[in-house]
């Protein structure tokens, strides 16, 4: 009963969300709004077809190239910069001033250099996602548990073991974090840069729909990335806590005490 | 003797140690700058990059400082600034009416919690095309997409501010018989302000991050639209000329919405930390 009571609650804004969507544009309202069975039926005609292939894809594989370059560099600096004073002093003006510029902004300039590419399109994406990831590691290696610190100091801990045991779980909290907010900046920066230029892509496609003016088949463009936008925070969230669970049964013992 | 000069030589040496420790991060900063610069020139110059696509900052700093001197570079960041203010407090009044209806009810927190979760991770950049449909290149298209993004970054602290009033406190509020406006003036207001501080900051770095790019996308006159511009022309020095100034517009606007938040916050925790340690 409490599960379903809880499945109701969870499911029933949105159900009279949609039927009021649909109430409002049964007479066919607006040019620009699309009705709700149109949009689902135009959602599995464009995406679920060959594009999920020629275009999806790409999309999400230079998304989870330019994270995973983003997370690498990200944490290797984040370590670094985090645990030696000399080069936090000599890198935090700059990098507080390259992490102001709007990523986006730098599209034009790659296009210049890189060209029209996967490459300029991985880069815009590690230029905007690593930032998160880089800023948030620095903190956790430096907010690290005194406790441990001076007990890690004690027994000698040095070098790779060190990193592995100490650092890097010390700070993980606030690393998955940072990889959290980058995958939603990364989303942004994928579908901009490809707005931009690009020959393929979900934001190329939504674009051409739009220069076309094919609004229904504009709005599936959209309400694709808003799944996607939900599916990798909800996935990333399950593995967050994955990860984590050691950190979050931590807390609740220490709530609890 | 030799104490003497070994306390001489103490002394010399905390002397420096304090000096390190005084100037350090601001001389260690300023090298780091340089060098960046030196590297940037060096590579710009020797590297494997056309020249013409990337210029060294001995073009692209002088470009820089005489577009302080054109009322077109002004006029570009008075649009921008206008769409991101305007943008910013539409989202702010906007989300504080809705987060504080939604926020003092437990049963509308409960209900409307999966739709807010929903709508918050769809990426506002999507709805780029249907601003350009509804609006053309004019500042309208820049308000619809920063209040939409930021209308949830500020909604969801209003939200989590409410509800993380202290439960003690409430309750010794209400057997003091503490009266409504009271317990807003008090007790809620307090305990939200942290939490809307938080989520004004990142909307305002938000807001002019897609300020700029619908400019750049869409057309709407400002920063971004100048970029496009230039990359049309083919002037790289203006561009990166461009790219330094919404750098320094970031960093400002950082600065401003810190510097407020110290004000604002003094008394909390947060702030009261940064300033003993």
């Amino acid at each position: 009963m409490r599960t379903l009571r809880q499945i109701a609650i969870w499911v029933a804004l949105p159900i009279i969300l949609i039927i009021l969507w649909w109430a409002l544009t049964a007479r066919g309202a607006s040019f620009f709004v699309p009705q709700p069975a149109g949009l689902f039926s135009k959602f599995i005609d464009v995406w679920m077809g060959e594009r999920l292939l020629t275009d999806v894809l790409p999309s999400l594989g230079r998304l989870a190239v330019g994270l995973v370059i983003s997370t690498i560099v990200g944490i290797g600096l984040g370590v670094l910069i985090g645990s030696v004073r000399w080069v936090r002093w000599l890198l935090e003006p700059l990098l507080e001033f390259l992490r102001a510029i709007p990523s986006t902004i730098m599209i034009p300039v790659l296009l210049l250099l890189i060209g029209i590419n996967d490459t300029m399109k991985v880069v815009v994406i590690v230029l905007g996602c690593l930032w998160p990831i880089l800023l948030n590691t620095i903190e956790g290696v430096r907010s690290l548990d005194e406790v441990l610190k001076n007990t890690a100091d004690i027994y000698r801990f040095k070098g790779w073991p060190r990193l592995v045991f100490v650092t890097l779980p010390g700070a993980s909290p606030l690393i998955l974090a940072g990889i959290r907010q980058s995958i939603a900046v990364g989303l942004i920066l994928l579908v901009v840069s490809e707005m931009f230029a690009a020959t393929d892509g979900i934001g190329y496609l939504i674009m051409n729909f739009q220069n076309r003016v094919a609004i229904p088949e504009m709005w599936s463009g959209i309400v694709l990335l808003g799944i996607l936008g939900v599916m990798l925070s909800a996935g990333f969230q399950l593995i967050e806590k994955r990860i984590l669970r050691w950190y979050y049964g931590l807390k609740e013992a220490a709530n609890d005490s | 003797m030799t104490t003497v000069s070994q306390a001489q030589a103490a002394v010399a040496q905390s002397k420096r140690r304090y000096w390190w420790h005084k100037y350090g991060p601001l001389t260690m900063g300023v090298l780091g700058i340089v060098l960046a610069l030196l590297v940037w020139q060096v590579y710009a110059v020797f590297g494997p990059v056309n020249r013409h696509h990337l210029p060294p900052p001995t073009e692209v700093i002088p470009t820089f400082l005489r577009s302080l001197t054109l009322s077109e570079f002004w006029v570009a960041i008075g649009q921008t600034m206008t769409a991101w203010a305007l943008g910013l407090a539409i989202s702010i009044v906007s989300a504080l009416l809705v987060g504080l209806v939604i926020g003092s009810s437990r049963v509308l927190r409960v209900w409307t919690h999966s739709t807010v979760e929903f709508l918050r991770p769809i990426p506002a950049v999507g709805l780029i095309p249907v601003a350009a449909l509804l609006f053309g290149p004019r500042i309208g298209a820049e308000l619809m997409i920063i209040v939409f993004a930021c209308f949830w970054i500020i909604v969801i602290q209003v939200i989590y501010g409410i509800a993380d009033v202290d439960k003690v406190a409430r309750e010794t509020a209400r057997t003091m018989r503490m009266g409504q406006v009271d317990m807003v003036k008090y007790l809620v207001f307090p305990t939200l302000l942290p939490y809307l501080v938080t989520g004004i900051r990142l909307a305002a770095t938000v807001a002019l991050i897609l300020a700029v790019t619908v400019e750049l996308i869409v057309g709407t006159p400002g920063l971004g639209h100048q970029v496009a511009q230039a990359q049309i022309n083919d002037s790289p020095p203006a561009m990166f000329a461009l790219i330094i100034t919404t750098g320094l517009l970031g960093i400002l606007i950082n600065f401003v919405t810190r510097f407020i938040a110290n004000r604002v916050l003094f008394w909390h925790a947060s702030v009261r930390g940064e300033v003993r340690a």
